[in-house]
């Protein structure tokens, strides 16, 4: 049985107990209200993403803080995964996807025409919903992403610092060798995690991280991606409620929207603010019936 | 208050002719499967059995490393000298090169229809590759003979005996010259193009099987297309080249004609990739027909050894593919 911390951040909840609740009814926010947010690390203005002809999200404005966990929730289908892969141009690899607007990275343009996708991808670093460490190695996964900068030396110190930022090298550090999928569930997940911090980004981006996962490893996650934002910027979309409120700092809440001209359903920004704020007083209906479990 | 209950309807659920026709048609597909048995344990028992007398004389390693193959002609005694090791060695040469030549371009073919040709093209290469596959082996035979060897392998062939790689320490005389139009070189490419389009599409199927998850996880650290391809998709089917490779090696083993066209059929070995030689399936086609009996039995022996190298290069595959695909814990397995 894994070892449950409490971190300072938050009540002391039981995992059970912590899953059972309705989503809105008994909200833990934490003790994270904030006076001030960090410096912006990214800022969307009006970004629309298509496939083909259909608009996934409609005219996105958002700005992103550094060092500080970003969620994005919203019903199924309203573009967060979409908007997600738009900060590091995953969606680029999609022939049919195209964005308009401006995603800003420490102020610069990432779809500006001479930036290299791979270069934004170093920097901003992607974890998947589903665990999926490559069928190597536990070292060989860390390694991968350094490997392919060339990093040859200081492989070791850095599969080993990746793992310790990930939480995971107490339990892997004796079978450095086995098979990345030997792994629970949970540590495969802080597995590509470690993965990803590996080649030293400074924005991680995850798309419902633990929907895969057990309430333990969930909890465990979560705590990792607090313990994170002392040297990363996190946008995690989930759809659990509950996470959004224990993990982030502020939420980003999005809707499927029919209300424009042309009748057809695409995505866009109901509201962003505080955390605290989204859960305790939002300012759009939608959002409190969202959150509030009267809808979605 | 108390009800009676009825009771209900029995449901007829002993049907009559239904357990026979499952028997009738469980006996059919037995026979059907064990029919491949008799058929093999036949073929291999009879040519064994022809084939005997010039193991006899000869001894396993006497036929197998003999350097003399001189027929005799009686029709009920062995007196000829069978030593097919000229054979076996062009045969065991001729496929290896065939895989070299075709393994890397297989893979090649298979990242650029599966990875890099837009959308639209990648059908049409497909079925090109594979339409490959259907040409009768007397096409190529014919088109290794009257074109390729003249105008690309013997050109080619000029080009590497005049390189630098000649003069390179131990290996430098297997590439040395004169270059013959008929050769092991000759031999290897035609087999080369037979086995490619059944190593290719092995590759298309286990390079698609790689998941999605896993590319996108390297594109997301920041993997080129080209490292995705290179340190993704083709380790992690790995186990799946491997299989592919070997039923490609057991296709040259056994292909017969164009081989028999192209090696040149001198009976003497040479370690030099230009020169002539012979291999086992072309000196069965070249000389059965006028072979007297004693000679026939020398090439069922032949047979026999080339069904038993083909047999143990397939288990082989298996062995290896089983051992790879459990080590990196999954893969695509033939
Ligand atoms: N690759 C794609 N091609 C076409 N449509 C897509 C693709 N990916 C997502 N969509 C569509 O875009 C919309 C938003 O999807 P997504 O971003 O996955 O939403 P969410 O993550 O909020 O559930 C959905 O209607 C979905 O069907
Ligand atoms: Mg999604």
């Amino acid at each position: 049985m894994e070892q449950q911390t409490v971190t300072e951040d938050h009540a002391p909840t039981s995992a059970a107990s912590t899953m059972d609740q309705r989503p809105g009814l008994h909200v833990d926010i934490g003790q994270r209200r904030r006076a001030q947010h960090n410096e912006v690390h990214i800022t969307l203005k009006d970004v629309t993403v298509k496939y083909g002809t259909f608009t996934a999200v409609r005219g996105v404005s958002l700005e992103v803080p550094r060092k500080e966990i970003t969620a994005l929730i919203g019903p199924s289908g309203c573009g967060k995964s979409t908007l997600l892969r738009t900060l590091n141009r995953m969606n680029d690899l999609v022939p049919t996807a195209s964005v308009a607007g401006s995603v800003r990275y420490n102020g610069e343009d990432i779809y500006d025409a001479d930036v290299d996708p791979v270069e934004v991808r170093r920097r901003i670093g992607m974890v998947f919903q589903k665990p999926n460490p490559f069928p190597k190695s536990i070292y060989d996964n860390v390694a991968f992403g350094p490997r392919l900068n060339g990093v040859k030396r200081e492989l070791d110190d850095i599969v080993e610092k990746s793992l310790r930022r990930a939480a995971l090298w107490d339990e892997v550090k004796d079978k450095l060798g086995q098979s990345g999928l030997s792994l629970s569930g949970g540590q495969q997940q802080r597995l590509c995690i470690a993965r990803a911090i590996a080649v030293d980004p400074d924005v991680i981006l995850m798309d419902e991280p633990c929907s895969a996962l057990d309430p333990i490893a969930t909890l465990r996650i979560e705590e990792l991606m607090r313990e994170m934002t002392s040297d990363y910027t996190i946008v995690i979309v989930t759809h659990n409620m509950q996470q959004a409120a224990r993990v982030s700092d502020r939420t980003a809440f999005f809707t499927v929207d029919v209300d424009n001209p042309q009748q057809e359903r695409s995505g866009v920004l109901v509201e962003v603010d505080d955390t605290e704020t989204i859960f305790t007083q939002a300012s759009d209906e939608r959002t409190e019936a969202y959150i509030t479990g009267r809808f979605g | 208050m108390s009800t009676t209950l009825t009771t209900p309807e029995p449901s007829k659920l002993r049907g009559i002719g239904g357990g026979r026709a499952d028997r009738l048609f469980r006996g059919t597909l037995i026979f059907a499967a064990s029919s491949v048995l008799v058929i093999l344990a036949a073929m291999i028992i009879r040519t064994t059995i022809e084939a005997w007398p010039v193991f006899a004389k000869e001894g396993l390693f006497g036929f197998v490393f003999g350097q003399q193959w001189s027929v005799g002609t009686s029709r009920s005694e062995v007196t000829g000298t069978y030593g097919a090791f000229p054979f076996i060695y062009g045969t065991i040469k001729t496929s290896l090169i065939a895989v070299v030549v075709a393994v890397p371009l297989a893979i090649g073919i298979a990242l650029f229809t599966n990875e890099v040709a837009p959308k639209w093209l990648r059908r049409p290469l497909a079925y090109t590759v594979d339409t490959l596959a259907m040409v009768p082996s007397i096409v190529y035979a014919l088109v290794g003979m009257y074109f390729f060897r003249l105008y690309v392998w013997g050109p080619a062939g000029q080009v590497i005996a005049d390189s630098p790689l000649t003069s390179v320490p131990i290996i430098g005389g297997f590439f040395s010259g004169p270059v013959l139009l008929s050769s092991y070189w000759s031999a290897a490419n035609i087999l080369a193009i037979m086995i490619l389009p059944i190593i290719t599409a092995i590759c298309r199927d286990v390079f698609a099987q790689v998941p999605e998850d896993e590319r996108n996880a390297a594109y997301a650290m920041g993997a080129t297309r080209w490292e995705v391809m290179s340190k993704v998709i083709v380790p992690h089917s790995f186990s799946g080249i491997v299989g592919g490779t070997m039923l490609g090696l057991g296709r040259a083993l056994g292909e017969t004609l164009a081989v028999a066209v192209l090696i040149g059929s001198s009976q003497r070995w040479a370690g030099r990739l230009f020169a002539g030689g012979d291999s086992m399936t072309a000196v069965i086609a070249n000389t059965f027909a006028d072979a007297h009996p004693e000679a026939i039995w020398a090439l069922l022996a032949i047979g026999v050894t080339l069904f038993f190298i083909t047999m143990f290069v397939n288990i082989g595959a298996r062995l290896i593919v089983a051992r790879v695909g459990g080590r990196v814990g999954g893969g695509a397995v033939i």
